[in-house]
Parts: structure tokens; C-alpha cells; sequence
């Protein structure tokens, strides 16, 4: 009953899932959809660094540090744009947004 | 069997809570599930001996993404019922979406072995018996001194982007112009008059 790097792949790929069902069931809901991308970003830290463990090779675990760089950087500037978008129409429907199509 | 008890301990909680900030009515609670998610995960990767990566994943995760998160949550006064209306309409097709991609990443993920070739060609590898914070520390700044740089310079776009995007000049408001103070002469604003005694100004 020992845990290989087979185990976390499975989880990485099941957390990656929930990521993607919550984009889909979520779809009026900007602030879920930025946290399923989070958790989408997280199951590919695990998968960085179960293959940096396993295969005794630090790359991956320098890669993840990016990946939680991108992360970072990404929900700030996501959560800014909300918050103007909020203040000009008052509401942070998906389906509002479309101020762009011309 | 310590171990392998802990990762399932790990793995149920963090699987559990992801389900649970795709499916709470509550906002707030949907972020502190993704607090618990991460604690979960960084007990992960402390099982797997990966402590620095651990660490800094509550830090920044916990530390500053989730309060971000909080704090928009709460500053914003929304009506999340009426944003969580579509959630049972949309529920089959993400199921059927989600199964298919299961399946597809679940069988890459156990049916495949590893080259021996390419664990022998491993051009670092982290066997020399030191920490793996030290170990990190000495390609981090060395091999991998670029990536670590661009990843600053990342941040700094996106702490400038933050701010321009949501700093906003009110009309209404009176502002310090500090330019202007500087720029200030006393000749501008002070006028020394000779004043005859017994007359008065006036």
C-alpha cells in the first residue's frame, strides 16, 4: 500500500476536473469561475511536483514557483478588472459582460 | 502505512472541498473551502518532501490569493442567489464534460511508465543529501536565474496593472497637489509693504 507517483496523477487529474465542472456550472458567477481556475492551477502544481519528487529532479518544483507566480498575478489582475466592471454597471453578471463586442 | 494513510487523509479533504467551492450558495464559504483545499494540498506536498513549495504555496495562496478573494467577496454587494440560478440547468452537461475528461486524464495518468533513459539523463537532481529548501536555493539563483527574475517581473506588471486599473480620480474630491506646493515662491504668495508709522494700512 505504498503511494507512487500514479496516485497523485489521479488526484491532480480529478481536482483538474472539479476545476473545469465549476467553470461549467458556474457560468453567471465571475468570482467561482476565478477560483476554478485556481484550483485548475493547483492540480497542475501537484502534477509538477509529484513528477519533480519522483523523478529526483528539481525543475518542476522551480516551474511550480512560476506557476504560483502566473497564479498570483493573474487572480489580482482578474479581481481589479471585476471590481471596475462592478463599479461601471453595478453587477458582475457573465452575461452582461459585452461592452467590447462593438 | 503512516504515509499512505495521510496522503488519503490529504486527498479526500482536498477532493471534498474543491466539490465544495464549485457547489456553495455562499461566496464566502466557496473561498474558505479553497483556504482548506490549499492547506490540503501543501500537507501534499510536505508528504511528498517538497517543503519549500509547500510553504510558500500557503503563503502566497493563503496569505494574499484567498484574503484578495475575501475581500472582493465582501466589499462587493452582489446578489449571489441570482447568479447561482443556472446551476442545476448547466449541472448535466458539466457532469458529462467532466466524466469524459476524467476518464481521458486518468487513464494518461496510469498507463504509462518512465523512460529509463530519460530518468538516467536527469540534469539536476536533487541526491546530493541536502534540504530541499538548500537544494532549491542553490539552482534557483543560478540555473534558474532568468525564469526567477521574469517571475518578479510578472508580479510587478500585475501589482502596476492592479493599481491603474482600479485607482480612480473622483472630480468631487480635493486632492493634494504636491507639484504645485513645491513650485509654490514666496514672492507668489507673500507681498512685503512699507507701512508709515501713525497712518494705519488703510
Amino acid at each position: 500500500m505504498t503511494v507512487g507517483l500514479s496516485h497523485f496523477l489521479v488526484l491532480a487529474a480529478i481536482l483538474f476536473t472539479i476545476g473545469v465542472l465549476g467553470i461549467f456550472v458556474n457560468r453567471k458567477n465571475v468570482i467561482v469561475i476565478l477560483m476554478s481556475i485556481e484550483l485548475m492551477l493547483l492540480a497542475v502544481n501537484i502534477n509538477f511536483v509529484a513528477f519533480s519528487v519522483f523523478q529526483h529532479n528539481l525543475l518542476g518544483q522551480v516551474f511550480a514557483m512560476t506557476v504560483l507566480t502566473v497564479a498570483a498575478a493573474e487572480a489580482a489582475i482578474g479581481l481589479a478588472i471585476l471590481v471596475v466592471y462592478f463599479r461601471n454597471r453595478g453587477s458582475i453578471a457573465v452575461k452582461n459582460i459585452n461592452l467590447m463586442k462593438g | 502505512m503512516l504515509h499512505a494513510l495521510a496522503f488519503y487523509m490529504f486527498a479526500a479533504v482536498l477532493l471534498a472541498s474543491a466539490v465544495m467551492v464549485v457547489a456553495a450558495r455562499n461566496p464566502v464559504h466557496a473561498v474558505l473551502f479553497l483556504i482548506l483545499c490549499f492547506f490540503n494540498a501543501a500537507g501534499l506536498f510536505l508528504l511528498m518532501g517538497a517543503e519549500f513549495v509547500a510553504l510558500i504555496l500557503l503563503i502566497v495562496y493563503v496569505g494574499a490569493v484567498a484574503v484578495l478573494f475575501l475581500f472582493v467577496v465582501m466589499m462587493l454587494n452582489i446578489d449571489f442567489r441570482e447568479l447561482k440560478s443556472g446551476f442545476e440547468k448547466y449541472l448535466p452537461i458539466g457532469l458529462a464534460v467532466g466524466a469524459v475528461l476524467a476518464v481521458e486524464l486518468i487513464a494518461m495518468a496510469i498507463g504509462w511508465q518512465f523512460d529509463p533513459q530519460a530518468l538516467a539523463s536527469n540534469p539536476i537532481t536533487n541526491g546530493m543529501n541536502v534540504e530541499n529548501t538548500r537544494a532549491l536555493g542553490r539552482v534557483l539563483y543560478t540555473d534558474y536565474f532568468y525564469p526567477f527574475q521574469v517571475s518578479g517581473l510578472i508580479l510587478l506588471v500585475a501589482m502596476i496593472g492592479a493599481i491603474t486599473l482600479t485607482l480612480r480620480h473622483r472630480p468631487d474630491v480635493r486632492r493634494q497637489r504636491t507639484q504645485e506646493q513645491l513650485d509654490r515662491k514666496i514672492a507668489d504668495v507673500i507681498d512685503v509693504q512699507k507701512i508709515e508709522s501713525g497712518k494705519g494700512v488703510l
